[in-house]
């Protein structure tokens, strides 16, 4: 099913409306255990093949909860400047689907783990944001529906489903936002700008892979707007399926011109679930239902309080890592960084890389050149992350080492680099199967030297007059003729020698 | 052989463990007695012969080979229906779970393993424990071998009628909110309902999470107590198990049995008595309490005003937690499966398999539980059901701080007639009146036949209730009455069953 959508521009939507976003972020922990039972947490593996009475709700089975989430979910809480409780339960939150085991989610209710924080985040311009947390509460995740025979692997005009406890129970982080409003023609930066803070914050914890393409990382992505005249707070949607970090900020500013134009033309937003569309772009209405779902959320009997001492949440804040923004700011001075070359390390994602890569030896400069430059523009090029891209910094640092020893030009560095990229190992092993070394066997080049005079006598002869400018000509020919791999400088010593 | 299936637990395991008989002959004979009877009781839904028979071989040749081994090896149980045991059926009395075979055993069903007791079966029950008169069951009534036009209780009536018909010696219950004590009641055994947490839910099919657990069934207290040890103790699978020491259970019943209560205080509970109760049965606890006092106890009345509220606050609170922990019912990974033809959605297969799949009293607590839970009704109902909970257990906090253990009937009249209340809920809900506030609360409580009613000739139960954790003071009690009442009666109750058609 697709539908046309009418939009309207989007500077005529800022002029008439102002936009309230809402987000909610579930985030899988990369414990090694799920929620409430014993079971592998690992991403993929055959299907049903990580599960047990528990997490397959069998009759009889009770969970027990795994205590390295609930550090985790303090540390998250910690790290988002929420406040712990100090008395939590968990609560079932009733509803079927075939993918959940139990036809109840074990969750939390009005009793989360961490409540009323705030998360700054950097836009674009290099310039602040606060977002502020309502909450971060501990869940179990549900299993995989895969529809089969349908047009797009959803539910509709599927010819039958099957299911994949596999992810049944895996613990799930809920961070959910408070009403953001103020954000004006910037909400869909800021939506993004929220989801890569809150990604790189969890990065730093190391509490989740974070990925959002496999789904440890999901975003719904909640738009309404407030018109300019009433100032009245305007009905929501709630935008699921948003897999990646452009994908959150495409699928704002979408809800936003497909709302205004509905406002505009006298209608009014549907309270719904919508879908967004990487393809187009766009998002669509989710399975109507026919009545408001009641979750008949009560204390989950099961399972007893969690109640976090004092003195482990203290010990716990202790554990903190150093936090992005914490280290971007201490990078910038120890790199002294201008704003703007911080802004593109950071929008570069190379942070960790640079300073992992300086540890090895690089200098800042020579590192930044690396990944900032010329590895961003390849994994561009590849579609992939930088930290993907199958090279470490330890082999960049190698490679600029190599440079500085005069073993090699940028130019082979660059080739050496490459062929680590394309797979063919080590720097050491690329520089020895593509014979990459700077010929610096001064036989070999005062032959090639002579050959190059003897072909321009004129320019051998301006030389000779005291023309030493003119040499840049015999260098090029040399560095023709030894395919790059000569030491310019030494060449440019070696014409002059000969010359005198 | 009828000497071995008329012995006690102790008794069992005492000639067993000095070999002078087998723990194979033991099991054969009641395998023998349930072939012979159980076509009239219908207490089992499932009889294991072969797992039984090769556990007792396993038993005799580890006594053969000098192991060690302990106090019940070789003496055969039978579970209730409701608890998980590996690669035999499990069907908590209901159509839906028809054919499942679990994957894993409960925690109880592996303590009983470890511990060389011999699983003879599984046994009736009202489906998913749901009942007071095990007529719920999906399988057929169990018939009480006292009379077997009338009810064994429920919902664990094939567990008590096990011990009654003289099929098993021991036997595991659950109990919601009387479901091993009436039973007990009503067949002239004795019950246990552990302090909660005492015993792991693991493997428990649950019916109301906070208010089940699983205990001892048995013919005399002694045997109750070392079973009670057997499978008592802090399970890291169940959350709410407790960490903490077993109570001292089988020492209070070795205690007790001296005959010597003096010191001890026991509160009766004035709320159990007046319209309702059954007079031979008030007649009987009577007598019950004036044997207490000769033994030595101090005996006082105590009011706990808020029990009045017990039993609504059950039936809120009970098909609430039922209402969801039944939801995984489904049709999709165990149990029957109704109507996937190839046309039908996920939802509408699950639709029909609960519709087929469960009884009328499940369907009525599940309706009446989501009306509980659901949004605007929550705090008036299922709320306030949690505050009279608080209340309750006040009440007994204040009883306990006054006197070590409280007195009432277990029930308020003896076994009814087969029939009789199916059409009447609120007539059957009144069966479990005395037993359901120690459900609320938490606390231990049992119930020990105290004689026969004079008007109908049928078993009446003394319940005994204890503080959490205090699970032997009443064992001590139970045990001295017990050797009282014997003396006084001239025999045991137990030994008044009469004789069953087809037994020889
Ligand atoms: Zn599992």
């Amino acid at each position: 099913m697709t539908s046309v959508h009418e939009l309207m521009d989007y500077a005529e939507v800022i002029e008439r409306f102002d936009p309230v976003l809402g987000l909610e972020v579930h985030v899988e922990l990369h414990t090694n255990t799920k929620m409430f039972c014993g079971c592998a947490n690992v991403f993929g593996g055959e299907p049903n093949t990580q599960v047990c009475p528990v997490c397959l709700g069998m009759p009889g089975a009770l969970p027990a909860v795994n205590g390295t989430a609930v550090e985790s979910a303090i540390r998250i809480g910690l790290a988002l400047n929420c406040e712990i409780a100090e008395w939590c339960r968990f609560a079932r939150k009733n509803y079927f689907y075939p993918d959940m085991p139990k036809n109840f989610q074990t969750s939390q209710y009005d009793e989360p783990i961490a409540f009323n924080g705030f998360l700054d985040v950097t836009l674009d311009d290099g310039s602040l944001f606060r977002v502020e947390i309502e909450r971060a509460h501990m869940e179990e995740d549900t299993g995989k529906s895969l529809h089969v025979g349908g047009s797009d692997g959803r539910i509709h005009g599927a010819e039958h489903s099957l299911l994949d406890y596999n992810r049944a129970g895996v613990p799930l982080i809920e961070i959910v936002t408070k009403m953001i409003p103020g954000t004006g023609e910037r909400a869909p930066e800021v939506a993004r700008a929220y989801v890569t803070a809150l990604r790189d914050l969890l990065k730093a914890l190391d509490v989740s892979d974070v990925r959002m393409d496999q789904g440890s990382l999901r975003c719904d992505a909640n738009v309404s707007l407030s018109p300019k005249t009433t100032g009245e707070l305007g009905t929501r949607t709630e935008t699921k399926n948003v897999n990646s970090l452009r994908s959150v900020e495409r699928a704002v500013r979408f809800e936003m011109t497909r709302q205004a134009a509905v406002l505009a033309n006298g209608g009014s937003v549907t309270q719904e679930t919508r879908h967004f569309d990487e393809s187009t772009g766009s998002t669509s209405p989710g399975r109507k239902k026919e009545t408001a779902e009641d979750y008949r959320y009560f204390p989950e009997p099961d399972l007893v309080p969690i109640a976090p001492s004092r003195e482990w949440v203290e010990e716990l804040r202790g554990t903190l890592p150093e936090l992005p923004w914490e280290r971007r700011k201490r990078v910038q001075e120890e790199w002294s960084l201008t704003d703007a070359e911080l802004r593109d390390l950071v929008n570069a994602g190379a942070v960790d890389l640079v300073a992992a890569t300086v540890e090895a030896g690089a200098t800042p400069a020579e590192a930044r050149s690396w990944w900032v430059a010329y590895l961003t523009k390849e994994a561009n090029a590849r579609g992939v992350e930088l930290a993907e891209l199958g090279i470490t910094p330890a082999q960049i640092a190698r490679v600029v080492g190599l440079v500085n020893a005069g073993e090699l030009t940028n130019k082979l560095a660059r080739e050496v680099v490459t062929g680590v990229l394309e797979g063919e190992g080590e720097p050491e092993a690329v520089i020895e199967a593509r014979g990459l070394k700077v010929v610096s066997d001064d036989s070999a080049l005062e032959k090639a030297v002579d050959e190059a005079l003897a072909a321009q006598p004129d320019v051998a002869a301006k030389i000779r007059d005291g023309k030493v400018a003119a040499a840049g000509a015999i260098v090029g020919a040399v560095m023709k003729a030894t395919k790059g791999q000569a030491d310019a400088k030494r060449v440019r010593e070696l014409i002059i020698a000969r010359c005198s | 052989m009828t000497d071995l299936i008329r012995s006690t637990a102790a008794e069992l395991a005492a000639k067993i463990a000095s070999r002078e008989v087998s723990a194979v002959e033991v099991a054969q004979a009641h395998l023998d007695r349930i072939a012979e009877v159980d076509g009239a009781v219908n207490a089992f839904l499932h009889v294991d012969t072969e797992g039984a028979l090769k556990a007792a071989r396993k038993v005799d040749d580890d006594i053969a080979a000098g192991a060690h081994v302990g106090p019940l090896a070789g003496v055969p149980i039978a579970l209730k229906d409701v608890l998980t045991t590996e690669g035999v059926p499990t069907t908590v009395g209901s159509k839906i779970l028809e054919g499942w075979i679990p994957p894993y055993d409960a925690t109880v069903t592996r303590r009983l393993k470890e511990a060389g007791v011999v699983v003879l079966g599984k046994t009736n029950m009202d489906e998913f424990a749901m009942g007071s008169s095990t007529e719920n069951s999906a399988y057929g009534p169990t018939r009480n071998p006292w009379d077997l036009d009338r009810i064994p209780g429920g919902s664990g009536g094939g567990s008590a009628a096990a011990l009654a018909a003289f099929e098993a010696p021991l036997s595991i219950g659950t109990d919601t909110g009387g479901s091993i004590r009436q039973p007990g009641a009503v067949t002239g055994t004795v019950g246990v309902k552990p302090t909660y947490g005492g015993v792991s839910r693991y493997g428990l099919v649950a019916f109301s999470s906070s208010l089940d657990q699983a205990g001892p069934c048995a013919r005399t207290v002694l045997d109750a107590a070392l079973l009670h040890e057997v499978i008592a103790g802090y399970d890291p699978m169940d959350s709410t198990s407790i960490n903490a020491p077993v109570p001292p259970v089988v020492a209070a019943a070795r205690e007790g049995a001296n005959g010597d209560l003096s010191g001890v205080r026991v509160g009766v509970v004035t709320q159990f008595s007046g319209e309702g109760y059954q007079a031979g049965v008030l007649r009987s606890f009577e007598a019950a309490v004036a044997q207490l006092k000769q033994l030595g106890a101090e005996i006082v009345e105590v009011s706990c005003p808020s029990f009045d509220y017990a039993l609504p606050a059950y039936y809120l609170i009970a098909p609430s937690e039922a209402s969801s922990n039944l939801a995984r019912f489904d049709a999709m990974r165990y149990g029957i499966r109704v109507g996937d033809d190839g046309t039908r959605s996920a939802e509408e297969v699950m639709s029909l398999t609960r519709e087929a799949g469960f009884g009328p009293e499940v369907k009525r607590r599940i309706m009446i539980g989501t009306y509980a839970l659901s949004s605007g009704y929550y705090d008036a109902y299922y709320g306030s059901a949690q505050k009279v909970r608080t209340l309750i257990s006040r009440d007994f906090d204040a009883a306990f701080a006054t006197v070590d253990v409280l007195v009432s009937p277990t029930t308020p009249t003896t076994a009814f007639p087969i029939g009789e209340r199916t059409g009447d809920p609120m007539a059957m809900y009144k069966a479990d009146l005395c037993t359901i506030p120690a459900n609320l609360a938490g606390n231990a409580a049992m119930s020990v036949p105290s004689g026969l009613s004079d008007e109908d000739g049928l078993p009446v139960g003394l319940q005994i209730m204890a503080p959490a954790l205090q699970d032997h003071r009443m064992y001590r009690v139970a045990a001295a009455y017990e050797v009282a009442r014997d003396a006084a009666l001239g025999a045991t109750v137990i030994s008044g069953v009469p004789q069953l058609a087809g037994a020889r």
